[in-house]
């Protein structure tokens, strides 16, 4: 366990305090550019949520100032996820162990999911728009637990597809039941 | 119809050619409606009938009945009615002879529809579950409905309705073929029990039999040893049902409204009460009318559970079907040590709501004795292993020390009031227990061997305490194995050493195709295997 005085494998050179590194390691990171993709989607949908929580205000004759309390909150809310989203998106990463993948995210709210090959049921690959234009995809593993939900975001293209063959070879030789 | 009878013509059921439903089906699935639209008939003709009989009660007119009789159109109007039966008949009829399923040595397959034809084809070795329906209705004209669960959101195999002799013999060859006996074995048993000679049938004899059938117990003494391993008693059924929680917050309510009603003088409030007492009565009866005749028992296919008063149900379990299971108590249940035992299974897996219960609770309320047998029963590689029934013993006890447990550090007394010391896991390499809370208690076990994934998380206060949760992902259903409270490096142990037992026990496990491996062809005698518990701790 680290005890605050190692720094993170990902090597952003700061002092960690008490933080989950279940497998320690090298970690497989994520484009950069899925950033983007974040931070759009984040900033699209807490501005929605903004502009949904000052309806009161505009339906009372914008003279209720108290009011304007919830859409500051999310507003603020908005500005802090969109600073963190670089933090947030290097956070995430997998690792291929011998017998499972091994999928962590999270910065304040850490996760870790560890999932052997022979469970996986089928391996997706997913691209939005944003995706496209920047040629990201991203690759969702699914098991029988609904709960596994793992899905590693934001890897190039050609990177995602050979991930995913690999995985599919190494599920192949690995076969468990359900 | 003796047994050897019965499985002989199963066999030829499972013979992989094309089978049509029994002949009752379309008056069995039609049943239910027919009973609605006359139900529905004849409310809306209350008023004519009472007229019909009590001419003085006063005219009552202007519905169509009405219209009909006044313009003269009855024998029109007998004719439509006619028709619009005659055709649904046909359409009934035409329904059951497309309606014809298959069974092969790997796979049951169905066909149906007259306009939207679907197929559908279930692998035998990916089978979760056999299920033998018998509802009210079809058991009048001796049918039995099969299910054959196989993984997965509505995807199971339904064969409603077969007679109710073959529907028991075709579930006895469909888990035979599933579990990968090889064919000179099948032929080995088949011999062993069919020895039967079969004695010619009357008219009188089919009566008899339906009549023994209506009142034998539920489970055929010939495919199961003869008693249920645990015996459902009426008095603590009854007694455990009305010491639930659901009762419990009734008598809350019911108190608060009649303390609310003298306070404030609204007496009203007093009558609202009366639809609850009636939803909460019919909730209690159904739940002990449905398990008095609740058996469980070890077949050489898995466990076998019966359910039901008046609709039967029982339901074959082969072995490695059983995703995760609960040993829980209600907090009035203490005093007379009761629990309840539950269980994840694939098949059920996105079902919600009644359907999706149904089933999942394996036995509905036991002593610790009758909760260590069904346990042996559902999991009976779990209870074998070394110090395992102590462990299981110590996880329905108060948390002690040196118990086997793993438990919550005592800074962990913010997020776990009372049930710290309770608070913990084991780990062996068979499966994982979960012990958790001090006023309801329970402790899940999942079999290594079922785990799909293991996660552990951690949220900014849980690191300010240095405490972690982790979850072992299962199968949806009733049980979420996921414990919170632990320390940090507990719950990094455990998720680490977990996610390696589950890439080891996944590679070991062989259990769909449970009696592949097997030389010879011998039922396990689960029940006698038991390996001796040690006394509880009073």
């Amino acid at each position: 366990m680290t005890t605050g005085t190692t720094a993170t494998p990902s090597g952003y050179g700061h002092r960690v305090s008490e933080r989950l590194e279940p497998v320690p390691g090298d970690w497989k990171r994520v484009s950069p550019r899925y950033v983007w993709v974040d931070l759009v989607g984040q900033i699209i949908g807490w501005a929605i949520v903004t502009v949904a929580s000052s309806i009161p205000w505009w339906v009372s004759g914008r003279e209720q100032w108290w009011l304007l309390i919830f859409p500051a909150v999310f507003l603020v809310v908005l500005v802090l996820v969109a600073a963190f989203t670089p933090r947030r998106v290097r956070s995430i990463g997998y690792r291929l162990r011998d017998d499972d993948l091994v999928f962590r995210r999270g910065l304040m709210f850490q996760r870790f999911v560890a999932v052997p090959y022979g469970r996986m049921q089928l391996v997706d690959i997913n691209r939005g728009p944003l995706d496209r234009a920047l040629g990201l995809a991203g690759l969702k593993l699914v098991t029988a637990a609904a709960a596994s939900n793992v899905t590693v975001p934001g890897l190039p293209m050609a990177d995602a597809e050979q991930l995913r063959d690999q995985i599919v070879d190494l599920a192949e030789t690995r076969r468990a039941g359900l | 119809m003796t047994d050897a009878a019965a499985v002989a013509k199963a066999e030829d059921l499972a013979d992989g050619e094309w089978h049509r439903l029994h002949p009752a089906t379309p008056l069995l699935r039609g049943g239910i409606a027919f009973v609605a639209i006359v139900g529905i008939v004849i409310a809306n003709l209350r008023e004519r009938i009472i007229d019909f009989f009590v001419p003085e009660a006063g005219r009552y007119g202007g519905d169509p009945v009405d219209l009909i009789e006044r313009n003269h159109l009855i024998p029109v109007a007998l004719l439509v009615v006619l028709g619009v039966l005659l055709l649904i008949m046909v359409i009934f009829y035409f329904s059951w002879r497309v309606h014809t399923f298959r069974i092969t040595a790997d796979e049951v397959e169905v066909r149906s529809g007259i306009l939207f034809r679907t197929n559908r084809k279930g692998r035998l070795d990916r089978i979760q579950g056999v299920d033998v329906t018998r509802q009210l209705l079809a058991r009048v004209f001796g049918a039995a409905r099969l299910e054959i669960k196989v993984a997965g959101q509505d995807a199971n195999v339904n064969l409603a309705y077969l007679s109710s002799r073959n529907a028991d013999a075709l579930r006895r060859v469909i888990l035979r073929r599933a579990s990968g006996v090889r064919e000179q074995e099948r032929a080995a048993s088949q011999a062993a029990t069919g020895t039967v000679a079969s004695p010619a049938r009357g008219v009188g004899d089919v009566l008899n039999e339906r009549a023994a059938e209506f009142i034998a117990p539920e489970l055929d003494p010939s495919l199961a040893p003869p008693t249920s391993v645990v015996q459902m008693h009426p008095a603590r059924l009854i007694g455990s049902t009305v010491l639930s929680s659901g009762t419990l917050w009734f008598v809350v309510i019911v108190a608060a409204a009649i303390v609310g009603a003298t306070m404030f003088h609204v007496y009203e409030i007093l009558f609202a009460i009366v639809p609850t007492v009636f939803a909460l009565g019919s909730v209690l009866v159904r739940r002990v009318t449905k398990s008095l005749r609740y058996s469980i028992a070890a077949t050489s296919d898995g466990i076998r559970v019966g359910y039901g008063l008046l609709s039967l149900s029982n339901e074959t379990l082969p072995p490695g079907r059983i995703h995760s299971i609960q040993i829980s108590q209600e907090l009035l249940w203490r005093p007379f040590d009761w629990w309840e035992v539950r269980v994840n299974l694939a098949s059920r897996s996105r079902e919600r709501g009644q359907e999706g219960r149904r089933g999942t609770s394996i036995l509905p309320v036991g002593n610790r004795a009758d909760v260590l047998k069904v346990v042996q029963l559902a999991l009976p590689e779990l209870l074998a292993a070394e110090g395992m029934p102590e462990l299981v013993a110590a996880a329905l006890e108060r948390g002690r020390p040196g118990d086997g447990f793993t438990i919550s550090p005592p800074r962990a007394r913010i997020v776990r009031w009372f049930s710290r010391k309770r608070n913990g896991f084991a780990l062996r390499p068979e499966a994982v227990l979960l012990r958790r809370g001090a006023i309801w208690r329970d402790l899940v076990m999942v079999p290594t061997a079922r785990m799909q994934s293991v996660a552990i998380h951690q949220g900014p206060f849980l690191r300010a305490l240095r405490l972690a949760t982790v979850n072992v992902h299962t199968v949806q259903g009733p049980i979420s194995a996921r414990i919170g409270g632990l320390d940090t490096d507990d719950a990094v142990g455990f998720f680490r050493d977990a996610a390696a037992a589950d890439v080891a026990a996944a590679s070991a496990d062989r259990s769909h195709r449970w009696h592949a491996d097997r030389p010879h062809f011998a039922p396990p005698q689960a029940h006698e295997r038991r390996p001796e518990l040690p006394p509880s701790p009073a």
